[in-house]
Parts: structure tokens; C-alpha cells; sequence
């Protein structure tokens, strides 16, 4: 019997692709979040609400990533952003080197924001680094108000939590405060929105922070003037 | 449900290194943070099912789990954090920040016998 030291990381072929992303990103001063969420939250409306809204004032990508299908990908087409779409064909996340293909795919000196949604999944997204500045999760107040407590991951390690679908808050039992004081218990700086993507409610004080971040990263204001 | 990936991950590895040694790894220790995500039940199955019919065939796992580090903004002390009553230990603040969780990390491999390689050659 002979015991030999390994100490590796195990998941070193994804680091490997995830800091070279970063790096490529930082070096052309993007922003790149990675929205992270159960299926059916609202992750693409929120999307294209988005785009559509700050069209006069960002330019954002978007990376899809879906199991199957570009039903996503057709949908921020249709709201005039550049899009790549991603099928893992079965896998639960976006692994770093699909992310660094898709990034050769995107216009990326032409952009001031990159966004990957993720596949619908609040567990395995969390595992895997993409090279992204900051993680963005939303929770729908369908999905119930234990979520930050059960799936802490997650939460902790998001830099902003946006709760969407606020205008179900009558016809839901979702204790808003509770949510909010389970997601902040692990993680007392994340930032977070109450949201409806779909009428609008609340919408503001997520752009206000996009831009804010965006402007803080890099060419924004230089391609402006 | 990402357990396959990291299995398969792990499984490369431990056959990069049993090339490597010329032996037949029989054990293998990991190790993981908190929020790794990865389910020790779920990571076992899966390393099993793909392992089955390689020379990694009779490797053990053994997973220890790290805990997750916070420090506390009130007496700047480090404390393994709890989930259930996230607190710091040592003078009950609730206020801190997270450190950074530990990676899946494969710890080191034990092997059997000398030369496997070779004779299993043919």
C-alpha cells in the first residue's frame, strides 16, 4: 500500500476556463453577471423587460443556457439583443468553457453588459464559476418564501437577489420578510429588488443598481462621450 | 445532480495518477466545503457507475466535509458558521461576512501493488 498526495482541485478544468474568462472580461471592462434561479421564475421576462427599457442606455448580451430547445434565446432576440444560445443537452449547469465559446459568439466590444441565464436550477449553477463578476438570483414569490433557507448556496454567494413576480403578493402565501431575512442571514450585503417583470413594479430600483455596476466596471461611459 | 460531472472529473484524475504510479488505486479521499452542492450518497452512486469497469473499479471514497468560515464584524475573529443559527461563536454577533467555501479538492489516492500496469498489459 502507498498513499501519494494529490491536493488538486477537482473541478481545475473548469477554473482553468473560468479564470480565463474573467480575465478577458476585465480586460475589456464588461460586466458579466450570472443569473442563477428555479425554472419558471421569470429569468427571461425580466430579460427582455430589461433590455427593452434601458435600450437608450445599455447594451446588453445575453448566453442562454437551456437543457433543450432556444425558445429563451428567440425571445431576447425578439427584444433586438445579441444572444447565444447554449443546449447542455441534459447537463443541470453552464459549465465555464461553454461560456468562453459562446463569448467568442457575442459582439463583446459593442456591449456594456453581459448576462448568462443559467439553466433553471437553484442547486448546481451555484457549483460552477463562469468568469462572472457577480452571481444574480431570483426567486418568484410562487416558489414559496422557505427558499433562501433551504437552498443557501445560492444566496450566500449571489450579489444581488432580485424577488420577482411581487404582484401575486395577494394571492400567495410568501412572507416577504422572512425571504429576505433568511437570504441576508448568510450573506448581509447582497442587495435585493422587489420585482414584477411583468408590470413593471419595482423595475427602477434594479436599473438604477445595472447601471450603477455597469458604470463602475468600465467602458460605459467612455463609449458614451 | 452535478454529482456526475464531479465523478467524472474525480475518475480522470484518479486514472491520470494510477498511469502515473504504475499501481492500482484501491482508496481515494476527498474533501469539500459547504457549499459545494455535491450530495456524498448521490457522488458515490455516480463514481461507482462510471468507475465500474476501469482500473478504478475497487477505489473506496471517503469525503470529508470543510466547514464554511465567516468572520465576525464585531470581534473580527474567525468562526465555522451553522446554517441553522448562524452566529458567531465566540461572541454571539450576527453579523459577519462569509469566507470563501472550500473547493472539491481530491485529497490523496491510495494504491495496492507495484507494476499493475504492466501486467495487466495484455
Amino acid at each position: 500500500m502507498k498513499k501519494i498526495k494529490i491536493e488538486k482541485k477537482i473541478l481545475s478544468e473548469n477554473e482553468k476556463y473560468s479564470i480565463e474568462n474573467s480575465f478577458f472580461l476585465m480586460q475589456k471592462k464588461k460586466l458579466c453577471l450570472n443569473m442563477i434561479s428555479s425554472p419558471g421564475s421569470g429569468k427571461t421576462t425580466i430579460l427582455t423587460r430589461t433590455i427593452t427599457e434601458l435600450r437608450d442606455k445599455l447594451n446588453i448580451g445575453v448566453i442562454e443556457g437551456d437543457i433543450q430547445t432556444d425558445f429563451d434565446a428567440r425571445r431576447i432576440r425578439a427584444a433586438d439583443a445579441p444572444v447565444v444560445q447554449i443546449n447542455t443537452e441534459g447537463a443541470c449547469h453552464l459549465s465555464a468553457v461553454q461560456v468562453s465559446k459562446a463569448l467568442k459568439d457575442l459582439p463583446v466590444d459593442d456591449l456594456d453588459l453581459i448576462i448568462i441565464e443559467n439553466v433553471g436550477n437553484l442547486v448546481c449553477p451555484s457549483a460552477f464559476e463562469l468568469g462572472e463578476a457577480g452571481k444574480l438570483a431570483v426567486l418568484s414569490v410562487a416558489e414559496g418564501d422557505d427558499k433562501p433557507a433551504k437552498y443557501p448556496a445560492i444566496f450566500a454567494k449571489s450579489k444581488v437577489l432580485l424577488i420577482n413576480k411581487i404582484d401575486l403578493l395577494g394571492h400567495v402565501d410568501f412572507d416577504l420578510e422572512r425571504a429576505k431575512a433568511d437570504a441576508r442571514r448568510l450573506n448581509r450585503t447582497i442587495e435585493i429588488f422587489l420585482i414584477s417583470a411583468k408590470t413593471g413594479q419595482g423595475m427602477n430600483n434594479w436599473y438604477d443598481w445595472l447601471i450603477e455596476q455597469v458604470r463602475q466596471t468600465g467602458t460605459w461611459q467612455e463609449r458614451l462621450h | 445532480m452535478h454529482e456526475m460531472i464531479v465523478a467524472q472529473n474525480l475518475l480522470r484524475q484518479i486514472s491520470d495518477e494510477a498511469k502515473k504510479q504504475n499501481a492500482r488505486p484501491v482508496a481515494a479521499t476527498i474533501s469539500c466545503g459547504k457549499l459545494n452542492a455535491v450530495n456524498d450518497e448521490v457522488l458515490r452512486f455516480a463514481f461507482e457507475a462510471i468507475a465500474k469497469d476501469t482500473l478504478c473499479r475497487d477505489v473506496k471514497l471517503t469525503i470529508e466535509h470543510k466547514p464554511l468560515q465567516a468572520k465576525c464584524s464585531n470581534c473580527h475573529r474567525n468562526f465555522d458558521i451553522e446554517f441553522s443559527e448562524p452566529k458567531c461563536k465566540n461572541c454571539g454577533n450576527s453579523e459577519f461576512e462569509l469566507l470563501p467555501d472550500a473547493p472539491l479538492m481530491l485529497e490523496e489516492i491510495e494504491f495496492q501493488a507495484e507494476n499493475f500496469y504492466e501486467k495487466n498489459k495484455n
